[in-house]
């Protein structure tokens, strides 16, 4: 079990990881030390609003407002834990 | 944007929903600049033939081949060599390759670097450093690396993490140096690395030239695999360590580069476009060169690069094996360097009729010390081997 990244935590992408759009691939995909991985539009959406400034619960609200009536909640909290887990994100 | 208001699919990995029959552009760019390089690994995977530096690419048909492998959609490129170091239009290369928006990797034994030239990669964009080490101590270290390069590694690891990459060290295992793996990961955890690769040697080139004083006994393949174990639990996610086994001890292939022609394309210095650093030796490939073709007619359209692709090559064992689709024969260089056939199977296949091959090695490997010394990697030996 992935331990939950607190609320009021402000996730950023770790040191030497890049997030980008790919067109080859039509799809955002994250970039870090001889290692790819392509997202899905969720883990974009998740992922391109951890700037270290947003908090975990500011990062729920601003999808929110941009997936109206989605149940979003439970999954950007898991998907947080889990992108921490793999070194992904730096929750500072 | 390009999402849909109404769906919310859960985050995860995705995209790539291309048929898996087509043929899909490499991700994967290998850049070996020279085969130049100040250390004579008796290890190295380079080829003995180490080519004259005068056939070297230069700086425009890089940047051409870079262009265009980034057009086809490649995402990852790695700076090798030898020692890329040693190319002085290192920093153009990367500064171009950054700006067609590749995650640029340079690796390398930092000999030939120093604060400035870290920073002066940095400013050019650079994304990570990989700095190889011999050893965890001088002596070994310098004696495995043929110079005097201990201290400077360290403190060109130190530099780099201070220049803000992550600290990626690399350390090739063999029976010389496996037994002091305890050591290697004191080390790595003393200069604060974020990422230690543990890589056995892999038979190639130099290597399998000394293939007998370098391949390590089972007992400590079996103490190197629980110190990795131990340490993996004691620093968890603080410092990553991958720990990668000998493909000799197994038996099963390795899944070599995704298969043929799929993900890699490596360039050599001269310009030939391999789709493994060590395919070159493969007799009867004529293997495209990026002076005479360009980058996407050479992934799509040569036959060197259609020659192993999918599953039509294959013969027996492999033709009707469950797992082909796993593990693709193994490595086409090590069967042809093995069995004098590229398209058998990887003879580290326990299927494989020539699997004996690799249990001679392994007995030999166990039983006592061979008395064949190591050969180090430079030009001279080079030329007496091809000789001989």
């Amino acid at each position: 079990m992935t331990a939950d990244v607190p609320p009021h935590a402000r996730p950023a992408l770790s040191p030497g990881y890049r997030f980008q759009w790919e067109a080859a691939q039509d799809a955002y995909v994250l970039l870090y030390p001889e290692g790819m991985v392509t997202l899905n539009e969720s883990a974009a959406e998740v992922l391109r609003r951890c700037d270290g400034e947003r908090t975990v619960q500011g990062v729920i609200d601003d999808l929110q407002a941009a997936f109206p009536g989605a149940e979003l909640d439970e999954d950007v909290k898991e998907f947080l834990a889990q992108a921490r887990e793999r070194g992904w994100i730096r929750v500072e | 944007m390009r999402t849909s208001k109404s769906s919310w699919p859960k985050p995860g990995n995705g995209g790539g929903s291309v048929s898996s029959d087509a043929i899909k552009p490499p991700l994967w760019l290998l850049a070996e600049l020279t085969y130049a390089c100040p250390l004579q690994c008796p290890y190295c995977s380079n080829p003995l033939e180490l080519g004259r530096r005068r056939d070297e690419l230069d700086t425009e048909t890089w940047l051409r081949v870079l262009r265009e492998a980034r057009e086809m959609g490649a995402t990852q490129l790695g700076f090798s060599g030898g020692e890329p170091l040693v190319r002085q239009d290192l920093e153009t290369l990367v500064e171009q390759a950054r700006r067609l928006g590749f995650y640029t990797n340079l690796i390398t034994s930092s000999v030939g670097m120093d604060e400035a030239r870290v920073e002066r990669l940095r400013a050019a964009g650079l994304d990570h450093i990989q700095i190889s080490f011999q050893a965890s101590d001088e002596e070994l270290n310098d004696l495995l690396a043929g110079t005097s390069a201990f201290e400077h590694k360290k403190a060109m690891a130190r530099a780099v993490k201070r220049a803000g990459f992550p600290m990626v060290l690399n350390f090739v295992l063999h029976r010389g140096n496996i037994d002091r793996m305890d050591d290697i990961l004191h080390l790595a955890d003393t200069l604060d690395a974020d990422y230690v690769e543990l890589a056995n040697t892999q038979y190639y080139g130099w290597a399998l030239h000394n293939r007998a004083r370098l391949l390590p006994t089972r007992e400590q393949l079996n103490q190197a695999e629980s110190t990795a174990r131990a340490w993996r639990e004691r620093v968890g996610e603080r410092m990553k360590i991958y720990y990668v086994v000998p493909d000799y001890y197994e038996d099963r292939p390795k899944a070599c580069m995704n298969g043929w022609g799929k993900v890699f394309l490596s360039i050599a210095p001269d310009g030939t476009a391999l789709p493994c650093q060590a395919a070159r030796q493969i007799e009867g490939l004529a293997f495209p060169n990026v002076r005479d073709a360009g980058v996407r007619h050479i992934w799509f359209e040569s036959d060197a690069f259609q020659r192993f692709r999918g599953f039509d090559w294959m013969k027996e064992p492999c033709r009707s094996c469950p797992e082909k689709e796993k593990d693709f024969g193994g490595c086409r260089c090590q069967a042809f360097q093995l069995t004098g056939d590229a398209a058998n199977a990887d003879p580290v296949c326990a299927k494989s009729p020539h699997r004996p091959r690799i249990d001679r090695a392994i007995e030999q490997a166990n039983s006592a010390a061979p008395a064949q010394p190591l050969v180090f990697r430079n030009p001279r030996t080079g030329r007496q081997l091809r000789r001989s």
